[in-house]
């Protein structure tokens, strides 16, 4: 009896960690987002939200950014993700490898790189700030898409693409009956990746000079004004997009696909 | 033929796309151009000035330190927390993991917040005690471990453990020359990725480092909105050091193995 309980006992420090640092911060975030600056019950915070035309144009500007960056990420992560699972092609470790690496170097020193080549391309970066962010956002992301991309497609069953060519399919028919619809937990998976820091990572727009906020910026900007109870209701309006991503993505999202399948 | 060109085709553009801004920073910081155009000639001065100015010493000593500090409490608490959670009833085994996905999904902008929120403000935590910097970066990394280690512990052979025990070893005792032995490769993958999450943070490190401290990500978003071509040309010369430090990691850690495994097979 006594051998059980010790290894049992070492959940608690991790578990207590869990509770205090993951489960309390985002009670008090729901606290502070429903409550004013004297500590009563208020839904003032979530009217601002709702009534200003700012912080609503700032939740569509997110969205469509979101969408956009979302679905370039996807058209180009599937066609490599796609190859590289289903050609035989020399070295594809290597190359795997090669799209994956980005991923350990950080990504405001990866930004300061493209930035210089885009200034150079473009001239002034101020021309093009949506283009610029999606891009951006692309090279920053895209990794994230093509690792769930390939993972689900080199796990298909290779005896069911056999099977369609044999019952008469042609590569086209193949693909869009039966390869796309098996690869589907990789997309949603790889969507849920890459549509969440899209709506949040607004240092990619500060450094490509594209001023406009998303919801990231947003809590950015109510942090420096020391605004804590609508920086929270902001949080909490993101914490709700981020459930209902989740939810949808739901099961497909397993251990091996996100940011840790990179290195595990 | 023109189908297998085609692959190459988008292939090498994908990686193109990925790698020309590195590696153009790269040959660049070996110049003394300060914008990225005509070269005038070759110099190390960039690397000269990575290494002797103060406050970038101090920011990359102070990240690296954060990081494989905050690495290494991570690799312990998710360890110990795969450990119990794997040998704990299901219900307590799902509640784990559960809150273990949350920073996982989780939008760093909202952990971040919410832990300065919680630590800073509520618990009124000084954030020069690096206790908020510190306890965040944690909670940003320990899941990582916690998920590298348990499929570590499904794969291990139970009866193991039991026959330590038969033949007279202590819980404890078996624990570390058993257990630990099978899901080390687990706890090594989820500390280097714990180290990488931690080098790569910028949200939790913004809303809860002391004002006077930097990592990396801070320091660079603070210095491409100034003006000083030098920091700027110096951080060239980080991000070339960074990237090659990355090559050799990505080679030791997939080439040895795989060298290792064709000796012993």
């Amino acid at each position: 009896m006594k051998n059980m309980f010790s290894r049992k006992q070492l959940g608690i420090p991790y578990g207590l960690f869990l509770v205090l640092f993951v489960a309390a911060p985002l009670l008090v975030l729901v606290y502070y987002a429903f409550t004013d600056g004297s500590g009563k019950f208020s839904i003032t915070n979530l009217l601002n939200f709702f009534t200003d035309p700012n912080t609503l144009g700032t939740l569509c500007y997110s969205f469509v950014l979101a969408i956009v960056t979302t679905l370039v990420c996807l058209l180009i992560a599937y066609p490599v993700a796609y190859i590289l699972a289903h050609s035989k092609i020399k070295r594809k470790a290597v190359i795997l490898l090669l799209f994956v690496m980005p991923m350990w170097i950080n990504f405001t020193l990866r930004i300061t790189a493209l930035k210089e080549i885009l200034s150079l391309i473009e001239g002034n970066l101020a021309f093009y700030p949506f283009l610029n962010t999606v891009i951006g956002m692309t090279y920053d992301f895209l990794p994230f898409m093509i690792l769930p991309l390939y993972t689900t497609l080199s796990k298909l069953d290779k005896s069911l693409i056999e099977a369609a060519a044999d019952l008469g399919a042609d590569n086209f028919q193949t693909f869009i009956k039966v390869i796309f619809p098996l690869s589907v937990p990789g997309i949603v998976s790889g969507v849920s990746m890459v549509f969440l820091p899209a709506m949040t990572n607004y240092v990619v727009l500060d450094m490509l000079y594209n001023s406009t906020y998303i919801m990231g910026s947003l809590i950015g900007s109510y942090f420096s004004a020391y605004d804590w109870h609508n920086g929270s209701m902001i949080a909490l309006i993101l914490l709700i997009i981020i459930c209902i991503v989740s939810l949808i993505s739901g099961d497909s999202d397993s251990e091996e696909s996100g940011r840790g399948g990179a290195l595990l | 033929m023109i189908k297998k060109i085609l692959k190459y085709a988008v292939i090498s553009l994908v990686l193109l796309f990925m790698y020309v801004p590195i590696l153009v920073l790269a040959v660049y910081s070996f110049t003394d151009a300060s914008n990225i155009g005509a070269i005038h000639a070759f110099s190390f001065q960039n690397y000269v000035t990575l290494f002797t100015t103060p406050e970038l010493q101090h920011m990359i000593f102070g990240s690296i330190l954060l990081a494989f500090g905050s690495a290494a409490i991570a690799t312990i608490l998710g360890t110990t927390g795969a450990v119990g959670a794997f040998y704990s009833k299901k219900r307590v085994r799902n509640t784990l993991s559960v809150l273990n996905q949350v920073p996982v999904v989780n939008a760093d902008v909202v952990t971040g917040f919410s832990i300065c929120i919680l630590i800073v403000v509520v618990f009124g935590v000084s954030k020069d005690t690096y206790i908020p910097l510190v306890a965040g970066h944690v909670v940003l990394s320990a899941p990582f471990v916690y998920l590298a280690v348990v499929p570590k512990l499904k794969q291990m052979d139970p009866s193991l453990y039991e026959a330590a025990l038969d033949l007279g070893a202590t819980p404890a005792y078996a624990l570390f020359k058993v257990i630990i032995p099978q899901i080390a490769s687990g706890i090594l993958s989820g500390f280097v990725m714990a180290v990488t999450l931690s080098l790569d943070d910028y949200f939790v490190a913004t809303y809860t480092k002391p004002a006077t401290f930097d990592t990396i990500s801070t320091y660079v978003v603070n210095a491409t909105k100034g003006s000083q071509t030098q920091i700027k040309t110096a951080l060239w010369a980080l991000s070339t050091i960074i990237f090659i430090i990355v090559i050799a990691v990505e080679l030791f850690i997939n080439i040895v193995p795989s060298r290792k495994e064709k000796k012993e097979g």
